[in-house]
């Protein structure tokens, strides 16, 4: 046992980093694959429509919708729409980060303060935040802020909790050690508690990035604040369906593209940790 | 005795000084967007707990919980069939990132339209917006399940439905409540944007109703009960996965005493 306890180790790390490569390498297949499952898809929506299965007026074909949507693609209104969607996106997030991992370091690093707060944040952290929608058209009108409004309550939540979860897993052993080396509070928060906690803020900043952008879209599409929920419901209003399809099909890529954007920045950041290395660490 | 006086000032300490402060602020500035604390529970009880409780409470709770009973039901049976079918994971992957990415409310106008304004519709958006969450973690959890239990399973003969019943599925039960968990809030949002969109009642409806008539407390009030709601889900979820996985956080507290 002896002698094969090492060799095991071995072969369990040699998978590790076999898996780890498989993980990043391009296969053909997968591709092919992948492509074949979304041209089935747009098969049998096209199939569903020109059958009358779904009323055609209700649902027009992929061939109609597709290429409406470059040509909606062509109109600057379009692109207004979509600028307005990210601003709001963006600063939105951008102001639930710092809330939030100031608050979260803050709250975190106190025992008192976590255990003062805990039962209000968890009444708060459940409130569906679309219940906000009435405050804030009362507060802001169908302006920008309204917008601003929901996303930042959504956002928060998911980085809060997490800087929390991950303050809390910060190693007292580092903790106590920098302390008797006379680190001062500062140095300890940036020392220490930020490595530890950056996974875990980058988990929350991800969840965040795409509960953002559903509450941006939302508020656009229910109060009517300027972007791409808004020139939905108003395309829906307007019995221009084509556009309605198309525009969903843009807001759905605009998901895709940050849900890709915030993973390869989750991976560039934490380059260094194990969990992306996908090493085994023994 | 002292420990529970403590733990009882320690849970209710905050709340109580955010209370008062609204209170003192609204006697020494009253403003019409913000009501009292006591007139809104008071309007909170006399509103929701009369013949509202029948006519909006109940059929919204009824729509939320039916649509993400379908959701999680879907998820799993989908989840499986994929999880453990190559091909089926690569080629459903692209486009199970895009369904994923769009964000939900965009497809209550289109469903509104095919569907038309009524229930179905409604727990047809939440069981659409809220599977997502399910469907990718029973993907996940099913892919994980232990290569060494796989081949103990194989080589006893087991398969088809008792190895789903008695080894894929438990394994990858804590990945699939955590799916659960994240699908509940979309749930309820979609609860109440379904109701917003299309106002033939409910509480979505209810409330945008009263902002749009300025009826201020009454507004303050639908927010209080959707937070409880939110709240009273996210409780009973804790409880049920408590139980479902008791042998997993038995198992979780005894590496972590070791």
């Amino acid at each position: 046992m002896s002698i094969a306890a090492p060799d095991e180790a071995t072969v369990t790390r040699t998978v590790a980093i076999a898996k780890a490569r498989a993980r990043r390498r391009f296969s053909p297949r997968k591709a092919l694959l992948g492509i074949a499952g979304i041209v089935l898809f747009l098969a049998i929506w096209e199939l569903a429509s020109r059958t009358g299965l779904v009323d055609a007026r209700y649902l027009p074909p992929p061939t109609v919708v597709i290429p409406h949507l470059f040509q909606v693609a062509t109109f600057p209104d379009f692109w207004v729409a979509v600028g307005d969607t990210l601003l709001a996106w963006g600063v939105g997030l951008l102001i639930a980060l710092v809330l939030a991992s100031v608050l979260g370091v803050v709250i975190g690093l106190s025992p008192f303060l976590r255990r003062a707060t805990n039962s209000t944040v968890e009444f708060l952290r459940p409130i569906p935040s679309v219940a906000l929608i009435p405050l804030a058209v009362l507060l802001f009108g169908i302006r920008f802020e309204a917008t601003l409004l929901l996303v930042v309550y959504a956002a928060f939540w998911q980085i809060f909790i997490q800087v929390l979860y991950g303050v809390a897993d910060v190693d007292q052993v580092a903790m106590s050690t920098g302390r008797s080396y006379g680190f001062s509070r500062w140095q300890l928060v940036t020392g220490i508690v930020f490595p530890t906690t950056l996974p875990y803020l980058m988990t929350g900043v991800r969840l965040a990035s795409a509960i953002a952008l559903i509450l941006a879209v939302t508020a656009q599409l229910v109060i009517g604040t300027p972007g791409l929920g808004n020139e939905i419901a108003f395309a829906q209003n307007a019995g221009n369906y084509n556009t309605m399809y198309a525009l969903m099909i843009a807001t759905g890529l605009l998901g895709v593209l940050i849900n890709l954007g915030a993973r390869a920045l989750e991976r560039r950041l934490l380059s260094w940790h194990t969990s992306v290395r996908g090493e085994v660490p023994a | 005795m002292r420990k529970v006086l403590v733990g009882v000032a320690f849970t209710l300490g905050l709340p109580a000084i955010l209370v008062t402060v609204w209170w003192i602020s609204t006697i020494v500035s009253p403003s019409f967007f913000v009501p009292e604390p006591a007139e809104l529970i008071g309007e909170f009880f006399t509103l929701w707990f009369g013949p509202r409780f029948w006519a909006d409470v109940v059929p919204s709770v009824g729509r939320f919980a039916a649509g993400v009973a379908v959701a999680i039901v879907a998820g799993m049976l989908l989840g499986i069939v994929i999880g453990l079918n190559r091909t089926l994971r690569a080629l459903t992957e692209p486009l199970f990132e895009f369904f994923r990415a769009l964000p939900a409310p965009v497809l209550v106008p289109p469903l509104l339209l095919i569907i038309g304004p009524n229930d179905a519709m409604k727990i047809v958006v939440i069981a659409i917006g809220a599977v997502w969450p399910v469907l990718l973690n029973t993907v996940e959890g099913v892919r994980a399940a232990d290569p060494v239990q796989n081949d103990t399973s194989r080589s006893y003969g087991i398969s088809g439905f008792n190895r789903v019943r008695y080894q894929v599925l438990p394994s990858a039960a804590p990945q699939i409540l955590a799916g659960v968990r994240q699908s509940l809030p979309i749930g309820l949002i979609l609860m109440v944007i379904s109701e917003m969109f299309a106002p033939t009642g409910g509480l979505g409806a209810a409330i945008i109703r009263f902002q749009r008539t300025f009826a201020i407390p009454e507004m303050w009030s639908g927010i209080l009960l959707l937070g409880i709601l939110g709240f009273l889900v996210a409780v009973i979820f804790r409880f049920v996965e408590r139980r479902i996985l008791r042998w997993y956080y038995g198992l979780k507290d005894i590496e972590n005493a070791g």
